[in-house]
């Protein structure tokens, strides 16, 4: 545990998320015209997690077929609108069977 | 003058009790992002006590950061050891939108508002408080956002620490299955505006194969995952901000 690297590194993300709070409602009072600029900052966090989960979901667990599984429920879940936590624990779940159901076999 | 005293003192109070009003009217309407709130670190806490994080540098960070998708994915770097810069684009890449809502926020915002005051509210800008904030009729007033902000601030930093906490108390085989937890999170957040926005549901595919491709291609996949992160992320943004304009009033337009 690299305690000096993980502080700063605390102090980075602190200061890079408060950044773009502050300076708006300190400093602008004016709307963003362009569309573009508009559009790209909707679609950004849809596109940051989807590359962050794809394919890295995969090698999360203890193997990739019980990954597999975990990325089915989750999908499953999260397509029939459940909330964060339930989806969340709802893929664990499975993950956890498969992997139990696994070991039974093996 | 003792009259004059007399009934500045009168308008004093009675401007304090406004604000007192408006604080606890945006405690009010917090308290179900709080709610909300509570189960989202929850998980952030059990993730990052999983992966070996001790319990108060989680709470650290929930109480600096304050946001969901940009601590993760900050934090899912500082546990692979990421450069500081790949840290900050990657976090700031995510909170980008968080200008579009102080924007939104800054022309509501009742011009009496002090500079101190927006410096300090503004850290408590997340997705929910300025959806509620925004809706607000009339002008967005300090005591307001402050008491706004306020529940949902204890919510996430007591939520982080009960699940970093309540974590080590589980056994090895569940802790390993909690490894899919954070994706299946992710997975619960751009899954259901896919559904309903198509735009959204390409904006994702896009992202995942180039994913993909940047981690099964040779050499491609030397690079480090937060820049791939921000490659994908800007190309696949990019392609539907040009595709799939969104409209006048932030919204998709229908396909």
């Amino acid at each position: 545990m690299n305690l000096p690297y993980i502080l700063t590194a605390v102090f980075v993300m602190a200061l890079v998320t408060y950044i773009p709070r502050m300076l708006p409602l300190v400093f602008m009072k004016r709307k963003i015209q362009n569309r573009f600029v508009k559009s790209l900052l909707e679609y950004v966090p849809y596109a940051v997690l989807a590359a962050m989960t794809i394919p890295d979901i995969l090698y999360a667990t203890s193997g990739i077929v019980s990954a597999l599984i975990g990325l089915a429920a989750a999908l499953i879940l999260a397509y029939s609108g459940k909330g964060l936590l339930t989806v969340a624990l709802g893929s664990t779940a499975a993950v956890f069977l498969a992997e139990q159901a696994v070991r039974l076999f093996i | 003058m003792l009259a004059l005293c007399d009934a500045s003192l009168k308008q004093w109070e009675s401007l304090q009790l406004e604000k007192k009003q408006a604080f606890l009217k945006g405690l009010k309407d917090g308290i179900p992002i709080c709610l909300g709130y509570l189960s989202v670190s929850f998980t952030f806490g059990m993730m990052t006590a999983e992966n070996g994080l001790p319990y108060w540098i989680s709470l650290l960070i929930s109480m600096t950061n304050l946001t969901s998708a940009g601590q993760f994915a900050g934090t899912a770097l500082i546990l692979s050891g990421g450069a500081f810069v790949e840290i900050a684009v990657t976090t700031f890449v995510i909170n980008i939108r968080y200008m579009l809502m102080s924007l939104s926020l800054a022309q509501k915002a009742d011009p009496a508002m002090s500079a101190g005051q927006r410096l300090l509210l503004s850290f408590g800008i997340t997705d929910e408080v300025f959806a509620v904030g925004v809706q607000q009729p009339g002008l967005l007033t300090a005591p307001y956002l402050a008491g706004l902000i306020f529940a949902p601030y204890w919510g996430w930093a007591l939520g982080t620490l009960t699940g970093a906490t309540a974590t080590s108390l589980l056994p090895a085989a569940l802790r390993s299955a909690l490894g899919v937890a954070i994706y299946g999170m992710f997975l619960a957040i751009i899954i259901p505006p896919a559904r309903k926005v198509r735009p959204v549901a390409i904006t994702i595919v896009i992202a995942a194969v180039m994913s993909c491709i940047f981690r099964y291609t040779p050499l491609l996949n030397r690079i480090s995952s937060g820049w791939v992160i921000i490659l994908c992320a800007m190309a696949a943004a990019g392609y539907s901000a040009l595709r799939y304009p969104v409209g006048e009033a932030g919204e998709e337009d229908a396909q």
